[in-house]
Order: structure tokens, then C-alpha cells, then sequence
């Protein structure tokens, strides 16, 4: 079993959207704070530091996780998708198109977060009811659209709307 | 003559957002601005109310990492206190000096290598306290036998002021019925998912400080921090981020944080980092007021309102913080709401207590007033056998009325209540819902309906705040008035357009409406122009009143933008009618060019007739001067001084909004279910339908939010108990009630646009609405929001009217 003395740093090693990235965590480091200021992808937000707000929500692995709660150590060799790799070659997808035709967004600072989950949400259950989009997105707290236009947006990619 | 390129009032989807969605929006944690930053993290006190015996920070300093920790007579000894309106003997630092007043003051900073770091050397720093008693409830610190958070001023009530308007005295003995209601309205607090933020540094010959931050106005308290740290103005550079995560207002609150980095960076001698946490955020932070007392309605048998009296008890927290006394003084100038009522009696009682110090919050005031207000009227109806609607109804001030003084001040621009009611009784199905709470009552269900009518004050007169001094008073201290919104409009040699707002907003939309004002004004599209909403205050063109609050943005700074974007017009058409050989009046901007009126292809491209007025000024009309760099400065009409009767012109624009809400009441559970929430918003001019829609949809997840969940619950010992987000319960999108939303839209006859200021909306409203419901529901008045299942299932449990 890997130890790791307190105060020593440890050379942490993923792929991010699909590109390496290494740094150095120690032992205690969140996941959310290595990815901000250690591998300077500040596209992921911190609301809260105790996993409840969801701002901070990255794929690992293919499982939407909040990065508050998890330590960067742990996630030596994992794939990471973050909000920076939504888009692709220059397009939004479909759901951050619809998130902007919706009005899903306001300050934005949520928006990452819920955004990682509803992409993953939609890949595992591609035609929701509302009552399940607003379920997953109780797992994320915004503050300034009061969810309407999110839903609707994730509602609009479900049924195909362009 | 302009295009008018049709561009305001369209649903343009937002400018901001393509950043926003793909991770390259910057906010303040994004920032690096200097080298050498370290970062800080804060010992708050653990106790409400306590001496600070000694505080011994030796084993801090070594610890590994840390570069340096002040405490508070270091801040104390490096900056000047910050005062209030309130003249009361409180020397307020940013920083405990001798004596804690609230659980998470601060008393100690460290600056260290990175958070972590600086967190552990927190738990290094011992001090010894002597705990005093707490006091945490309002109506027990006005008690002489008190324990004083301010020894020097002698008791907790840091102010006093009582107003009348007409004759509320004759208005109350004739009356055919006094309606009272004793009230308390919670705390709470709009939490945006980004907390606050500091970037500051100091530097020497000659002393200045430049500070970024998330910050977002009022820019008045600037003159308070450079007060606070002893240099000119333009010896303290504020500069916001790209982006604000989200404020409501409570990211006023973070100015005395701001002079506290900016103090300990001189101290230090380094630049200094410090993001507030959640903990921090929920304890330490700002929050809105509780307040409390009575308010007493005078009517007629035929349900006119003829006097009205406010008792207000308002707890403003350990310190009176600037804008304090301000929440409780915007409403005062249109104490009488909606209505016609002339006799008016207000007593505001301004009280101390071991709690967070109070600041700005959405609807800043509104959400307390209204309570007393609307729940007067919604109890009165029913003491008088009188419908909710039709009580308002005989009340509204007429359409026909406006522009409408009302007794304490405000000038009322335009509106059509009596239309905005019926608005709402037709979406919401009155006689429908009436119907089924008939049906309700005979099975025995909890079912009950309440109104809520608000006007909604839009850009603030920075002298109503003045209100808390005496005519005499403000007097000696010299006149204040005025809102100035500025905006600056430049075209640089390559003819790009470059908008400056300095709104600071935190997620409202201002570049995209901004860009569909001078759009249209310079014959553009909204995507031609770029928009930079932050502010600099050492290099952009900024007042006291710049910022984003008081739903400012619709009633002020969109004139200042048109002002600027019509004078970056006429220069360019004048340019362009010298090279076309035409008259300029006979030039109109549209399609991105400079066209002859009538004869199309006569024309010149915007971006090149822009250019020349910088590639060659000899070119240009006689003496016009060269380059475009427009800038405006926008008084809005009707914000003059406090007159000697203390009656104010607060607030540019006053929209108006009429919530109409249904519930039921699960007995077994006391579960308040929203059947129906309909909302009707005079905003006047739509600027941007999707952008309206999204502010009154996020106002009334606050109001909900407050109605339902929401409160900053302190136990008696003065310990916070709503820390984390487990505790301080923010609405999710399971929870949010569906809400029918209608417009009664009226033109402002104080803006160019017609635009009134708008965003508040039913944050102000939400609770009083849901609170009558629930009244009406269990057949009581003492109902007291926030409505959680504890609460209401006890209500319930007693059954009928208590005491």
C-alpha cells in the first residue's frame, strides 16, 4: 500500500479530456483543488468543499463524481472529463447549445457541474421524464435560474429539439 | 436618425454564455494577477460574546509554510475605523480588536504558502477568551438589563428614528376597525455558489492599494475603504473579476474583508489570496435582516385603507455595517405599497445582538416590509368579510394617477395595478381555486389562498440612506442625493466598438443587453460589439452609485448606455455626411454602414467612417475633435435630497408585482404543497424576454426558497447552526413550485427606454404570498415563515387561532 508522508508530495498521473496531465498532490489535496491550481484547469468550481452543491462535479472513469470528496492521490491513472471537454473541435454540444437557446445559466458557476451530471445522466437514460431530470438535478444547487430553463434544455436534448 | 435595428426587446440568447459553458469563464479563484501571492486563511471566534484575554501566535509563525499572521490590533493600529450613517460611538474594524461580538468574527489571519498550509497554522494560534453573556434576540436586547455588545453607547439600540406622514393619529380613532398584527420575519440569506473573493497588494512610494475581488458595489463604500486604510481615492484600485459567481447583493457585504487583506498585504509586505469557504460564507459573511414587531391597519367598514403603522424591530447583527441603516430605508419612501393610503406612522428601531452583521440581500428590505404590509391586508380582508383581491382592489392607487407622489416621497413613474391584479386572477383561476377551497373546507383539507402586491424601487437614490439622520443633521452634514449611472463607449483604430458598463453584474446579462442597446443605436448587430462589464476604478469612468444592486441596471445604466451610444452616433454620422456630401440628419446607421437616407447605396462602412476619426483627424468636419471615446454621465431625473420632512424621491423607476398564491397543508406531515403560484411583473420595456423571464423565475426561487426552507438559525448561546449546506437548506429543482408568470407592462416615463429596474420581483414576495396562504389554510394570522414540516405540523397540531 502506497504511503504518503504528511507535508511530502506525490506526482499524480491522468488523462484529462483525453490529454495527460501530471502534478503534484499531497496526500490530503481534493481532487478539485488539483485540478484548479495544480493542473490550472479552472473550468471546474468549488460552491462548497462538503459535496453537496455539485459545482464541482467531474467524470471519472465514466461516473459522474464530485471532486470535493474525492483526494487527488486516489485517482492516480484515471480518465477525467471535465466541463473543458464538452465541446468539441470548437462546437457546443448539444446540451450546452440547448443550456444557452434555454437561458439555463445565469452567473454560470453551477453550470460545469450540472452540466457534467446531465451529460451522463442523459447517456444512461437518453429519454427522461421531467419528474427524473429534476431528480438528478437535485444533486446540484443554483442559485439564480430557480432549475426551469436547465430543465428544459436537458428536456429539449432528450427529445431530440435542436 | 438611427437604425433601430430592432435589436432591444428581442430574445437575443446571451453573449456571456459560450465562455461560460466550456470552463473559460474567469472567475475571481481563477486569478493570478501578480506574482508572489500568498494565501490567507482566518481564525474566526468560536464565541458569540467574548473578551479577548490574549492572543499568542508563536507557534503559528514558525509553523511550516506560513508567511506571516496578524491579528486584530495589527489591523486595528493600520486603519482608521469604518463608520456608518449611524453616528453611534463603534470604532468598527474588520478584524476583532479586544472583544468578539458574533461566533465567526474574525481574530487572526495567516498568510501562507497555499490554503492548506494556512489552515493548519490556524489551529497553531492560541487565544485565551473570557466568555460574556450572548444575547441573540432582538426584543430581549432592547431590555435595560441586557448584556451591551457596545459598552460605549450604552444600550443595543443603536438607532431610533420615527416618521409620520399625514395624519395617522385621526386616521386610527376614526377608524371603523384596527387590524394588528404581531410579526417576526426570519433570516436568511441567497447564498450564491461562488462565495466571496480577495486579491490584495500592497505597494509603497507613494502608498497604494489595488484590489480585485468579486465585489459588486455599491462603489460609495469605496470611500469608506480608502477611509478605512488612509489613502486618496485614487490611491485604492478596485478592480472586479470577469465574472461574479452569483451575489444577491450579499457580496456587498465583503467590503471590510477587502480592507482587511488589503491591510494585512501592507503588514506583510506581500500580496495576499483569500476565497471565503461555505462555512465562512454561512457564519461570517452577510445576510438579511430579521426583523420583527407589529404593524397596525387602520380601515373603513368598506375596506379602505386609512392609515397604516410600522413598528420595526430590526436586528441588524454585532456591528451597524454600512449601507446600514440603508435595508430598512429603502421601502420608507413608499411605505404606503401600492396604495392610496396618505396617513402613515413609522417607528424603526435599529437593535445590536451576537449575530452576524446584517448587509444587502435580494430585495434588500422588500421582503421584510412587504410581510407587515401584505399579511395586514390579506388579515384585514378577512376581518372584514372582504375578498383579498377586492380589498386591494379599493385600495390601488388608479392607473389614471401616475406619475404618483407618494406621502413619505417616492415618485411612482407609471403602472395599471388594478390590470396587474386582474392579470393574476385570471392565471391563476380564481374562481376555480376559491371553489376548491370551499370543497377543501367541507372534506376538512388544510387548503388556503393569499395575495401579495408589491412596488418595486429601481435605482437607488444614495441619499435615502440619509433618512436615519434628522433633517437637522443632514444638514450640518451637507447635501447628498443622486444615482449617476455612467457608461463609456470607445471605437479604436481598427473601428471596433468596445461597450464599458461598469455594472459588475453576477449573472444578469448586462453585455448582451448592453450590446442590443448600441446595436441599434449604431446601425450593428449585438455581435459586432464587445462588452466589458467590470469595473476599474482607477481607469474607468465610475460614481458612488456604479455597481449592480436596486435592480439598477434596467432603470439607470441602460440610459447611460444609450446616452453614450447616441453620441458615438452622431460623431460617426457626422463624419460620414461630410464624405458623403449630405446633411448629417440625412445619415442613418443601419446594416453596419452609414447610408444615405433614401438612397441606399449611397453609403460608407460604420467600421471605416469610425477609423478615420483616429487615421485622420485633418479629415475630419471642422472642429470636430478626433477619436471616439464616449463617455456618459446619467443623473436620473427625481432623486433630490431628504426634504425637512424627511419624504425622499428613492428610487428611479417602481415597477409593480402581484403574486397570487394557493396551498395545501398535509396534516399528517405539515408539508406545505404550492398548488398554484402565479406572479404578474409591470417591468415596463422588456429589454430582453429571456433574460426577464430568467430573473423572475431566480427571484422566485429565493422567495420560495425564504417561504419554505431557508433561515441562518442561531441556538441561544449564540452558535450558528446553519454551517454547511446540509444545514442551510437551498432550494433544488425537485422543490420548485411551477410559477405562472404574466405581464402588465407599463412604460417608464423616467427612462429613455421605458425599461423600469426589475430583478427583486418575488423575492420580496414569495414569503408574504405563501404565509397568507397558509394563514388562510389553518385559520390563524400567527404564521411566520420559513413553513418546514416541524413548524407547520406543530401549527396544526394546536389547531385554530393561538392566543
Amino acid at each position: 500500500m502506497l504511503r504518503i508522508a504528511p507535508g511530502a508530495r506525490h506526482r499524480v498521473t491522468v488523462t484529462v479530456n483525453g490529454r495527460p496531465h501530471s502534478g503534484f498532490a499531497e496526500s490530503r489535496t481534493l481532487l478539485s483543488d488539483f485540478l484548479r491550481h495544480e493542473l490550472k484547469l479552472f473550468g471546474t468550481h468549488v460552491g462548497c468543499e462538503h459535496g453537496v452543491c455539485g459545482a464541482c462535479t467531474v467524470e471519472i472513469d465514466g461516473r459522474a463524481v464530485r471532486s470535493c470528496l474525492r483526494l487527488a492521490v486516489q485517482v492516480d491513472g484515471a480518465e477525467i472529463g471535465t466541463v473543458e471537454g464538452l465541446a468539441k473541435d470548437g462546437a457546443l454540444s448539444p446540451l450546452q447549445e440547448a443550456f444557452r437557446r434555454r437561458h439555463a445559466l445565469q452567473c454560470g458557476f453551477c453550470t460545469p457541474g450540472i452540466l457534467i451530471s446531465a451529460t451522463q445522466f442523459l447517456e444512461a437514460n437518453p429519454d427522461p421524464t421531467e419528474a427524473e431530470v429534476r431528480d438528478m438535478l437535485s444533486g446540484h444547487i443554483c442559485r439564480c435560474t430557480g432549475y426551469e430553463g436547465m430543465v428544459r434544455a436537458i428536456l429539449d436534448v432528450a427529445g431530440g429539439a435542436s | 436618425m438611427t437604425g433601430g435595428g430592432g435589436w432591444v426587446g428581442a430574445p437575443v440568447p446571451r453573449k456571456e454564455d459560450e465562455a461560460l459553458l466550456t470552463g473559460r469563464a474567469r472567475f475571481i479563484d481563477d486569478m493570478e494577477p501578480v506574482p508572489g501571492i500568498r494565501h490567507a486563511a482566518l481564525l474566526r471566534s468560536p464565541h458569540a460574546h467574548a473578551d479577548i484575554v490574549s492572543i499568542d501566535i508563536s507557534n503559528a509563525v514558525s509553523h511550516p509554510g506560513v508567511h506571516g499572521v496578524v491579528t486584530g490590533v495589527d489591523i486595528s493600529a493600520a486603519t482608521a475605523p469604518i463608520p456608518s450613517a449611524v453616528r453611534v460611538p463603534i470604532d468598527y474594524y474588520p478584524m476583532a480588536v479586544d472583544k468578539v461580538r458574533y461566533a465567526g468574527e474574525p481574530v487572526a489571519l495567516v498568510a501562507a504558502e497555499d490554503r492548506y498550509a494556512a489552515e493548519d497554522a490556524l489551529e497553531a494560534i492560541e487565544v485565551e477568551y473570557r466568555p460574556l453573556p450572548p444575547v441573540i434576540d432582538p426584543k430581549a436586547a432592547m431590555e435595560d438589563d441586557a448584556p451591551l455588545l457596545h459598552e460605549a453607547v450604552g444600550s443595543n439600540v443603536v438607532h431610533r428614528r420615527s416618521f409620520r406622514y399625514g395624519d395617522p393619529e385621526t386616521a386610527f380613532a376614526e377608524a371603523d376597525r384596527v387590524v394588528r398584527l404581531d410579526w417576526t420575519f426570519p433570516r436568511y440569506s441567497s447564498t450564491p455558489m461562488e462565495t466571496c473573493g480577495v486579491i490584495a497588494r500592497f505597494e509603497p512610494a507613494p502608498d497604494r492599494y489595488t484590489i480585485w475581488s468579486n465585489f459588486q458595489g455599491p462603489f460609495i463604500l469605496h470611500a469608506l475603504m480608502s477611509g478605512a486604510l488612509g489613502v486618496p481615492g485614487n490611491r485604492l484600485r478596485l478592480i472586479t473579476s470577469p465574472q461574479s459567481g452569483g451575489s444577491f447583493g450579499i457580496k456587498q457585504g465583503m467590503y471590510p474583508y477587502m480592507v482587511l487583506l488589503a491591510a494585512a498585504s501592507r503588514l506583510l509586505d506581500m500580496p495576499l489570496k483569500w476565497i471565503e469557504d461555505r462555512l465562512e460564507h454561512l457564519t461570517g459573511s452577510s445576510a438579511a435582516s430579521n426583523r420583527e414587531d407589529a404593524v397596525e391597519a387602520a380601515f373603513r367598514d368598506d375596506g379602505t385603507l386609512t392609515g397604516i403603522r410600522f413598528l420595526n424591530v430590526v436586528d441588524v447583527g454585532a456591528y451597524i455595517r454600512a449601507p446600514e441603516p440603508a435595508s430598512v430605508y429603502r421601502m420608507h419612501a413608499a411605505s404606503n405599497g401600492a396604495y392610496r393610503v396618505g396617513n402613515i406612522d413609522v417607528d424603526n428601531r435599529l437593535v445590536t445582538t451576537n449575530r452576524l452583521p446584517i448587509g444587502l440581500n435580494r430585495g434588500y428590505g422588500g421582503p421584510q416590509f412587504f410581510f407587515a404590509l401584505e399579511r395586514v391586508m390579506d388579515a384585514g380582508a378577512r376581518a372584514l368579510g372582504i375578498d383579498i383581491a377586492e380589498i386591494r382592489r379599493r385600495n390601488f392607487i388608479p392607473r389614471d394617477a401616475f406619475p404618483y407622489r407618494a406621502p413619505a416621497g417616492a415618485l411612482y413613474d407609471a403602472g395599471d395595478y388594478e390590470a396587474g391584479l386582474d392579470k393574476a386572477l385570471d392565471l391563476a383561476g380564481y374562481d376555480a381555486l376559491r371553489a376548491e377551497r370551499g370543497r377543501a373546507k367541507e372534506e376538512g383539507r388544510l387548503f388556503g389562498i393569499g395575495m401579495a402586491t408589491a412596488v418595486e424601487p429601481s435605482g437607488s437614490n444614495m441619499a435615502y440612506v440619509t433618512l436615519a439622520q434628522t433633517p437637522e443633521e443632514r444638514a450640518r452634514a451637507g447635501g447628498r442625493s443622486g444615482g449617476l449611472g455612467t457608461c463609456t463607449i470607445s471605437i479604436d483604430p481598427s473601428g471596433a466598438v468596445t461597450v464599458k458598463t461598469v455594472s459588475t453584474p453576477a449573472g444578469q446579462g448586462h453585455a448582451t443587453v448592453a450590446a442590443q442597446i448600441a446595436a441599434d443605436a449604431l446601425g450593428l448587430a449585438p455581435d459586432d460589439i464587445d462588452v466589458v462589464t467590470e469595473i476599474d476604478t482607477l481607469t474607468s469612468a465610475w460614481s458612488l452609485a456604479s455597481g449592480n444592486y436596486a435592480n439598477r441596471f434596467s432603470s439607470v445604466v441602460v440610459d447611460a448606455i444609450g446616452d453614450a451610444a447616441r453620441g458615438v452616433a452622431d460623431k460617426v454620422r457626422a463624419v460620414a455626411a461630410e464624405d458623403l456630401e449630405v446633411a448629417p440628419e440625412d445619415v442613418e446607421l443601419t446594416g453596419g454602414a452609414a447610408r444615405v437616407v433614401g438612397v441606399p447605396e449611397k453609403s460608407l462602412p460604420f467600421r471605416r467612417v469610425a477609423a478615420k476619426t483616429h487615421w485622420h483627424p485633418a479629415g475630419l468636419p471642422d472642429g470636430m475633435a478626433p477619436g471616439i471615446f464616449e463617455t456618459a454621465i446619467l443623473s436620473p431625473p427625481g432623486l433630490g435630497p431628504p426634504d425637512e420632512r424627511d419624504r425622499v424621491g428613492s428610487a428611479v423607476t417602481f415597477g409593480f408585482i402581484c403574486d397570487l398564491a394557493a396551498v395545501e397543508i398535509d396534516p399528517g406531515t405539515g408539508r406545505v404543497e404550492v398548488k398554484k403560484y402565479v406572479s404578474v411583473h409591470d417591468v415596463g420595456k422588456i429589454l430582453n424576454p429571456l433574460i426577464v423571464e430568467g430573473q423572475i423565475i431566480g427571484g422566485f426561487a429565493h422567495g420560495i426558497g425564504g417561504a419554505l426552507m431557508e433561515e441562518m438559525v442561531y441556538d441561544e448561546d449564540g452558535n450558528p447552526l446553519s454551517g454547511t449546506f446540509a444545514d442551510y437548506l437551498c432550494i433544488t429543482a425537485p422543490e420548485m413550485p411551477t410559477l405562472d408568470i404574466g405581464h402588465v407592462d407599463t412604460p417608464s416615463p423616467h427612462t429613455a427606454l421605458g425599461s423600469k429596474g426589475m430583478g427583486d420581483g418575488c423575492s420580496m414576495l414569495a414569503p408574504t404570498a405563501i404565509a397568507n396562504a397558509v394563514a388562510d389554510a389553518l385559520g390563524r394570522e400567527d404564521v411566520e415563515p420559513p413553513f418546514t414540516l416541524n413548524r407547520v405540523w406543530d401549527l396544526v397540531a394546536q389547531g385554530g387561532e393561538a392566543g
